[in-house]
């Protein structure tokens, strides 16, 4: 019986305490009729050296790509110790830290985060994590409404460079409470916000949201797009990738005022690619807006003995106590996750970050040289650019893609079908994880599908 | 104290926090570029100052979290009795089978054609889910019970408003409900109507019928319920609920209970989520990531969460590939950035086929075997169950109301005492319903002896309490920090470490 | 439990109210509504010039381990609020009827609801204890 230790004796004994005669009584409050025998759905047990071949070979099967995609998630190098230590059973085995005394370990670790992550983005208080970039868009778009009290409206704007995935993914959970989520004009040129196309009129938006960098690699211009939210009354919710924030402007920073709340995925610091999760949410805002914040939240204080401690504070916005008024209702959120982005930037400090951060931007930039050297392939969009860029080809890129991946190449996202207006678009990223050797495989590779 | 204790009093030490070990210039120099490249971009997008990260070597990380993390309670190291969470063992080979290098670095966006071992995987998950539920559809998207709850409701919104009925926007929830359901409903814009429980712990039916009406949406129930009891008029519930043409959801919470012994499908239920976390044994990794996999019954099939994976023929072989707005355009939408959490699934996929079809009842079994052996011993030491007539389901309540009042002793004391006999504590102050109650879970994975070492726990703070209440409320004393001030906390925000200012 | 004041009424959502000489009325939570949520961390108040109606919410009182809405007992405008408690919320815990005040309103009608006095209040506090 896999990981259940009773002996016959224990069973025997165990009934005899209980004064049953089998366990099958132990269901007789259950309608006999309800009652099943047997999952013929579920296959015969394996032991672990069967499952563990199996597993390798299903691995073994997805391996070896060499990829270029990005648009949301990013290879990084993940320090060994990040996976060793937050894997140890402490960590991965425990539950939520409710009972604080019993869970020191998680609950400093949570405190450390967040001052990491109010560090990072230049903002006063941070959550423990929420589920991932696009729900977090959308808790923080419901914040928004809440904070917000001086703007009666539910009408949300967002950049055109914002993730369109996290706009679908803020619609479908928002949009029960009645939010609008609308689209702002996107200078065609320059892959950014169209400063002039902003309008000055009509319903106040409750709340902007714009992407930095952007869902096409581009830098917006931030301090003229917080300002201009500000002036409409709006709140500014940035959607930030955290290797960045290691060079560029914090969201606190942006403009006269900065950003209101700061939300975007935590996957680049330390958390594997592994098909899309789990990765982790990460949220932080002004002091201000704390009460409105979804998620769990950490805080210091003392013991009865005057020692330092850690504990869940500021629960009464939680659905376990405010149920159907809750903030939101999120209970469990992405712990693991936040553990091993806590090692992950203590090991790389704000040096090793920016060594990241410098060198990714480095190897897009020497990759989207080789890629537009290749004929028919030209950026697509002027200015400069974080660690993607978007290019234009002059044919269809699906082909291409395919030619690319025969030679054992994941060439980057194919944009033609989500941003018709922008054409052939492809959309490829390169980290500090690619080699020059890998960007020149990747260019020869590139001429090789272009010649045919 | 008892053989449990962890000798956690020998290593017990306080740990700074790591920004008060940092030195200026030190680095862990193996973890980065050896020199930064020059990444040129304009000033005006840079920041001008440098982010307050701490600046530590690779072995005072390392020794900074292991020490961390040893002043955790958890499953690997202390007995974890947590009712409604389900703290069994989470067995290792699912935890390196799932971070297999060709799963880690796969990409979410790759082609399905470099992700057939993965999505292989991800099929058998959803059609073993389908198996164990009665259901007809999974999704395996909702990255926590929380999400799959939303998912549900959204799907039965999203079924009436196809019918023309989007009026229907009440949710009926019993009293003793999670208060994920309640939250759950206003996300979805719904309106939450409680339902109140009977003394023997089922749902009062007439109140039901009285509750139910031309905007009811549906119910949301946990069966067995919150209170570790089974719902027996579950098939009354199941057609006022129908008849009323409301759809009923099932709160997975409790799945464990009733595994391989009975289907939610076959109760009437319409819709379901699974915590992943509690039942199939993924971590719960000090607060997640869990997962809430929702299955359905046929009528609330297109409307799904998407992605799902599809199984087709190609050349002769299976192909799968992802299922989305295009296939399902009724769909709620999708809820993550791409498919939800693909590394726990993995983990409660191998979990599934390492019990196999005789290790689903198992499950059940003796869950509810070791929860009725551990509730009659502590009866019988003069504990109060909460439903004394009722069979225990994998969880039970003791309400500790006439401790309270004889000699003072409460849940919250009881919960701390276990801490210093090296027991985590029971689940307390829920459901609200039952005060000054304990809810207990102690899973299948545990052994008898573990058990009776629990029950000499509870029964020797309970006689602690009579002769020195006073004793018992100075507990824990064993743990790194002993009872913390919740009061100062939110009063005095302190949410964030901040650099003492120069000089 | 301590003697009721015996000049304000009482609301079966455990909060009292007190008419003052300019026609307006004071409200607070009580001595045994204090007691039940323990000690107060937070306390949102309404705007000055919010219009509330006879049943609705009208500030939310938080401890550390429950959060309740405190109701309006009449309709009216909310005049002033006592902002030291948001500081302070304690004094909610230390003078529930004195220092822990928390809103006037301005009624729009007349009478006092659904208030009763103090000896009705007594007789539910007393089955509530038994």
């Amino acid at each position: 019986m896999p990981f259940i230790p009773h002996t016959g004796d224990d069973v025997a004994a165990m009934l005899a305490t209980i004064g049953v005669p089998d366990i099958d009584t132990l269901f007789d409050e259950i309608p006999r009729d309800l009652r099943v025998d047997g999952i013929p759905g579920v296959p015969e047990a394996l032991s672990e050296m069967e499952i563990a071949r199996l597993m390798h070979e299903r691995a073994a099967q997805d391996a070896g790509m060499l990829s270029f995609l990005g648009a949301g998630a990013y290879a990084h190098h993940v320090p060994a110790v990040v996976w060793e230590i937050a894997t140890r059973g402490e960590f991965y085995s425990a539950y939520t830290p409710y009972q604080a005394e019993a869970s020191q370990g998680t609950l400093q670790t949570i405190y450390e985060y967040q001052s990491m992550m109010t560090a990072l983005t230049g903002l006063d208080v941070s959550n423990a994590s929420l589920y991932d970039g696009a729900s977090a868009l959308a808790e923080a778009a419901l914040m928004a409404v809440r904070a917000n009290r001086s703007v009666d409206s539910t009408r949300v704007l967002l950049a055109a460079g914002v993730n369109p995935r996290y706009r679908q993914v803020a619609q479908a959970i928002a949009g029960h409470q009645g939010l609008t989520f609308e689209r702002l004009p996107l200078d065609a040129a320059h892959g950014v916000t169209d400063l002039d196309g902003l309008d000055e009129g009509g319903e106040p938006p409750v709340a902007v949201v714009v992407q930095q960098p952007s869902f096409f690699g581009t830098l917006e211009p931030m301090d003229a797009l917080t300002d201009w939210a500000h002036r409409r009354g709006a709140l500014v919710i940035a959607v930030v990738n955290p290797t960045s924030l290691a060079i560029l402007k914090p969201p606190g920073a942006w403009g006269q005022k900065g950003a209101d709340i700061a939300c975007g995925e935590g996957q680049p610091l330390g958390i594997p690619l592994s098909s899309g999760g789990p990765y982790f949410g990460f949220m932080t805002c002004r002091q201000a807006l704390v009460r409105q914040m979804p998620g769990r939240i950490v805080g210091r204080t003392t013991d009865v003995d005057g020692t330092p401690g850690y504990t869940l504070t500021l629960q009464a916005r939680e659905q376990h106590i405010r149920r159907s008024k809750a903030t939101s209702n999120i209970c469990t959120n992405q712990g693991l996750m936040v553990t091993a982005a806590t090692i992950y930037l203590s090991l790389v400090g704000a040096e090793g970050l920016a060594r990241v951060a410098s060198t990714s931007v480095a190897r897009t930039r020497e990759l989207a040289a080789m890629l537009t050297a290749v004929p028919g392939v030209r950026r697509r969009f002027d200015g400069p650019h974080f660690h993607e860029i978007t290019l234009e080809l002059d044919r269809p890129v699906a082909p291409v893609l395919s030619g690319l991946a025969r030679a054992g190449i994941l060439g980057g996202l194919d944009l033609s079908r989500t941003f018709p207006e922008l054409g052939n678009a492809l959309l490829v990223c390169a980290t500090e994880t690619k080699t020059e050797g890998d960007l020149r495989r990747y260019a020869e590779a590139l001429a090789e599908a272009m010649r045919t | 104290m008892t053989g449990d204790a962890t000798g956690q009093q020998g290593i017990r030490v306080r740990e700074p926090l790591i920004f008060e070990k940092s030195r200026p210039g030190r680095r862990a120099t193996a973890q980065a570029p050896a020199a930064a490249a020059e990444h040129a971009l304009p000033a005006a997008f840079l920041r001008d100052d440098t982010p307050v990260l701490p600046e530590v070597s690779e072995l005072q990380v390392v020794r900074h979290f292991t020490r961390l993390s040893q002043q955790n309670f958890s499953i690997d190291t202390h007995f974890y009795p947590l009712g409604s969470c389900t703290m069994k063992y989470n067995p290792r080979a699912c935890n390196t089978l799932a971070m297999l290098p060709g799963f880690l670095d796969r990409h979410p966006l790759a082609p399905a054609e470099f992700g057939q071992g993965f999505l292989a995987c991800m099929y058998e998950l959803q059609e073993m889910l389908k198996a164990v539920t009665g259901m007809k559809a999974v999704s395996l998207t909702p990255m926590a019970g929380a999400q799959g709850e939303f998912a549900g409701v959204a799907m039965i919104r999203a079924y009436h408003a196809a019918r023309g009925e989007a009026h229907r926007n009440e949710i009926i929830v019993p009293d003793a409900a999670h208060g994920t359901n309640p939250a759950t409903a206003t996300m979805c814009g719904c309106v939450v109507k409680e339902l109140p429980t009977r003394d023997d712990g089922d749902v009062d039916l007439d109140a039901l019928r009285r509750a139910v009406g031309p905007n009811t949406a549906g119910i949301m129930l946990t069966n067995p319920s919150t209170l570790g009891v089974f719902e027996r008029h579950i098939r009354e519930v199941a057609a006022t609920v129908h008849d009323a043409g409301g759809l009923l959801y099932y709160d997975g919470a409790n799945l464990n209970a009733i595994l391989g012994k009975v289907l939610p499908g076959d109760m009437g239920f319409d819709v379901i989520h699974m915590n992943l976390h509690k039942t199939f044994s993924t971590p719960h990794g000090g607060g997640g990531p869990g997962s809430g996999a929702v299955g359905v019954g046929q009528r609330l099939a297109p409307f799904l969460p998407v992605p799902v994976v599809g199984r087709e023929e190609r050349d002769g072989k299976p192909f799968y590939r992802w299922l989305t707005e295009e296939d399902l355009p009724q769909t709620i939408g999708p809820l993550s950035a791409f498919m939800g959490n693909a590394g726990v699934l993995l983990r409660a996929y191998v979990y599934m086929r390492m019990l196999g079809r005789e290790g689903m009842r198992r499950v059940a079994e003796f869950a509810t075997l070791n929860a009725n052996y551990l509730a009659k011993r502590l009866a019988e030491e003069g504990f109060t169950l909460a439903f004394p007539e009722r069979r225990a389901s994998h969880e039970f309540i003791v309400t500790l109301k006439r401790e309270a009042k004889t000699v003072g002793l409460t849940a919250m004391d009881l919960a701390k005492a276990l801490l210093d006999r090296g027991f985590h504590a029971p689940t307390t102050y829920f459901p609200l319903l039952v005060p000054e109650c304990l809810l207990i879970e102690p899973t299948e994975t545990e052994t008898r002896e573990t058990l009776d070492r629990f029950v000499d726990a509870m029964v020797a703070i309970a006689r602690e309490a009579e002769s020195d209440i006073e004793r018992v409320k100075a507990a824990p004393r064993s743990t790194p920090v002993r009872r913390l001030d919740d009061v100062q906390a939110a009063r005095r925000l302190d949410l964030a470490w901040r650099a003492p200012p120069a000089g | 439990m301590s003697e009721l004041p015996g000049d304000l009424l009482y609301t079966s959502e455990h909060e009292w109210l007190r008419k003052e000489e300019d026609g307006s009325i004071t409200v607070g939570i009580t001595e045994y509504a204090q007691a039940q949520l323990g000690d107060l961390v937070y306390i949102e108040l309404p705007e000055v010039g919010a219009e509330v109606d006879e049943g609705g919410e009208m500030a939310v009182v938080e401890s550390v381990k429950a959060a309740s809405d405190v109701y309006a007992p009449v309709s009216g405008t909310v005049v002033e609020v006592n902002t030291a408690l948001v500081d302070d919320p304690e004094k909610v815990n230390s003078d529930p009827y004195g220092e822990g005040w928390m809103v006037r309103l301005e009624p729009s009608g007349e009478g006092t609801g659904e208030a009763m006095d103090p000896d009705a209040y007594q007789e539910l506090l007393d089955e509530l204890e038994s």
